[in-house]
């Protein structure tokens, strides 16, 4: 028995340098970027991969993580947002990740950054060509809540018969007067598959049309990655009589005054009291510098004291 | 004045040294040692070897400690350094017809070549909490605790001697060659999925997962008849072929509990009425689950047998998809992540329903709605 616990001791190490650069292996690294060329190739198409337990819980970024790990370089400056925010807990949690494993240069910017990855919002700074966006993906299946078997919607996909998707988007109308789905709105990629944007808020849909950026979704429990190549076409599904439209606010960011960016609903009090200010909080802060005040703000200078 | 929510790293790390003392405990008593758990708490350290899929006790002791006790966070545990590990070798198959018996039962025949032997079970215990136990306990004398002498014949392979149950040759391709059975943790599943596969699937998946399948089973939702052939528990040894001796080196040995089940019978035009099989394995003692596993097994094997595939336990995606508790548990408690961007798209569409059926309610005359303008707002 003392022999084993003497091994112990040695064996596993608290010591993160024990382990490659960027956590993976560079085989499963490998096996990674072979699966993300694929998907570069066949937009929008759900390339399976050997998705490897990471030490983080699955349903928390894994996909994701995995996705970053094996294209971050040594030169590459990564920012990690969740929810729009720089901040937030498991946005922070990933971030801390990569830098012990990594040692890569960090940033909140987004116009600094050469790799993001996010959680549920694409940025609101126009992305630029050479910056990659990884998405953490729950659920790559678009179809997953319509038919919940991987043959049958696999066979979909295959067939290009995507009917069901109209149906439900059509019932959807029938029974609300409006598309009911708000968030994970589904996308057809390059004229070709149906594709789940990941949970952002269909608001940013837009913004994977053409964008300059490379943009790689990650599944690590449902072991999928997708891309988007730069400047491919990206179609919100619709009909005619009812296009596709983003979600409007009435108000602007009452921090920094910016219109035509997603907002988040801050309860402010017990009363009713509610702020708007920005989800992309890197937007916030670098408009709020520039000296933009929204109503409830303060200039920049004088937050800072 | 509002400023925007910071210092997540701040609650983090303070979160983290939180749980660290509350893991510890009360100072003023012993830390636990890993030998303690190893050997005391011999169960749960099966269970996380069984369901991390790696035969360590010393490291599944160290995950069950890390782990405050919570065994699906010490398999977590166990799991994560699993991965970064180099597969060196495969194993050659183990024999468990020469295992080395703890407990070997069979509920088929009342008595059999090797004896019907209890080992170290629970059961014709009566449940009664033991006050003996809150201290010391007296040392047992005069009692044999290794395993018995010589190798037990499988009640499977006496059954098989007389055709009464299905063969199991190993599956092979159309030119007579066994595939490589490979490696659910290395490449993705892709369903439909073979025996093999499921059989993987099943050996990691959660024990109360699968004990509530088989159980389904036993209660009409895919019935399919089973006995407790065997079940035998005990260690085996592990062969790893060395091309350079041109013969395969014992490397160590493990333990493990394997379950037969045989199952009601099939017949064809081609071939007599025989009995079926559905089988269990899995590290350490722990026959809950090895049973379980043997009867959903046996379940999904449905398509093979033709039969109707009408219940939960004979789905194989939904089995298989559902089975791991690592995924399960990451995906369920994801949603303590913030999710508020979503929520914010949801509460604006709820708004604008709400106005909209306020608003057509309002040109309705229909008063008892308890619905008002207002509450929309």
């Amino acid at each position: 028995m003392s022999t084993i616990l003497d091994l112990m001791a040695e064996q596993p190490s608290s010591d993160l340098a024990h382990y490659n650069f960027a956590y993976l292996d560079e085989q499963t690294k490998r096996m990674i970027r072979r699966a993300i060329l694929k998907a570069i190739a066949v937009p929008g198409y759900q390339v399976p991969f050997g998705s490897r337990e990471m030490p983080m819980p699955y349903g928390w970024g894994t996909g994701g993580v995995q996705v970053t790990a094996s294209i971050l370089g040594a030169e590459d400056v990564l920012k990690v947002i969740d929810q729009g925010a720089d901040d937030t807990t498991n946005a922070v949690s990933i971030r801390k990740f990569f830098e012990h494993v990594a040692g890569v240069k960090t940033t909140t910017s987004t116009e600094e950054a050469t790799v993001i990855q996010t959680r549920h919002r694409i940025p609101e700074r126009p992305l630029e060509p050479g910056q990659t966006i990884v998405f953490q993906v729950p659920i790559p299946e678009p179809l997953r809540f319509l038919e919940p078997r991987e043959t049958e919607t696999r066979a979909m996909h295959a067939l290009e018969e995507y009917g069901l998707m109209h149906v439900k988007l059509y019932e959807d109308i029938a029974r609300h007067g409006h598309i009911a789905t708000t968030y994970a709105y589904p996308v057809k990629v390059a004229g070709r598959y149906v594709m789940d944007p990941s949970p952002t808020p269909k608001f940013d849909n837009p913004k994977m049309h053409r964008n300059a950026a490379l943009q790689l979704y990650g599944a690590g429990r449902e072991a999928r990655i997708y891309a988007i190549p730069p400047y491919t076409e990206v179609v919100s599904l619709d009909f005619e009589d009812h296009p596709f439209e983003v979600n409007r606010f009435d108000r602007p960011c009452a921090l920094c005054g910016a219109e035509n960016v997603y907002l988040d609903e801050v309860v402010t009090d017990d009363a009713g009291g509610r702020m708007f200010v920005c989800s992309d909080t890197d937007n916030c802060e670098s408009r709020r510098a520039d000296g933009h005040v929204g109503e409830m703000g303060v200039p920049a200078a004088e937050a800072a004291e | 004045m509002y400023v925007a929510v910071k210092g997540g790293e701040t609650a983090i790390d303070n979160a983290h040294r939180l749980l660290a003392e509350k893991r510890r405990g009360d100072r003023r008593l012993p830390a636990l040692t890993l030998g303690q758990i190893a050997e005391q708490l011999a169960l749960s350290v099966a269970r996380v070897m069984a369901e991390g899929a790696l035969y360590d006790t010393q490291l599944a002791a160290l995950a069950v400690k890390q782990a405050r006790g919570d065994l699906i966070e010490a398999i977590f545990l166990l799991r994560a350094y699993r991965t970064t590990l180099p597969r060196l070798y495969d194993s050659v198959p183990v024999d468990t017809g020469a295992m080395l018996i703890e407990r070997r039962i069979s509920a088929c025949f009342k008595d059999l070549p090797g004896g019907q032997l209890l080992g170290p079970t629970f059961d014709y215990t009566h449940r009664l909490l033991d006050p003996n136990l809150v201290g010391e306990e007296e040392q047992t004398t005069d009692l044999q605790t290794g395993p018995v002498g010589d190798a037990v014949v499988r009640v499977s392979d006496l059954l098989a001697n007389d055709d009464l149950i299905e063969g199991e040759e190993p599956v092979t391709n159309g030119h007579g060659v066994e595939p490589e059975p490979g490696d659910m943790t290395r490449e993705p599943l892709s369903y439909p999925l073979t025996r093999e596969q499921r059989l993987q699937a099943l050996a990691r998946g959660d024990e109360g997962f699968l004990l509530a399948l088989g159980y389904s089973t036993q209660r009409g939702y895919g019935r399919n008849h089973p006995f407790a052939g065997e079940i035998r528990i005990g260690a085996v040894e592990v062969e790893i072929d060395l091309p350079e001796l041109g013969h395969a080196v014992p490397i160590g040995r493990v333990q493990l509990t394997e379950c037969q089940m045989v199952n009601q019978f099939r017949g064809s035009s081609e071939m007599p009425p025989q009995f079926t099989r559905g089988y269990g394995l899995v590290f350490g003692q722990s026959e809950r689950k090895a049973m379980s596993m043997a009867l959903v097994d046996r379940a999904l094997r449905a398509r093979e047998f033709e039969e109707d595939i009408i219940a939960p336990a004979q789905d194989e995606e939904f089995v298989v998809s559902h089975c791991d508790n690592v995924q399960a548990t990451g995906f369920v408690e994801h949603l303590k992540l913030p999710h508020y961007v979503d929520f914010q798209s949801e509460l604006q569409l709820i708004r604008t329903l709400r106005k909209e059926w306020a608003d057509g309610a309002g040109t309705d005359d229909d008063e008892d709605t308890g619905f008002s303008q207002e509450a929309a707002e």
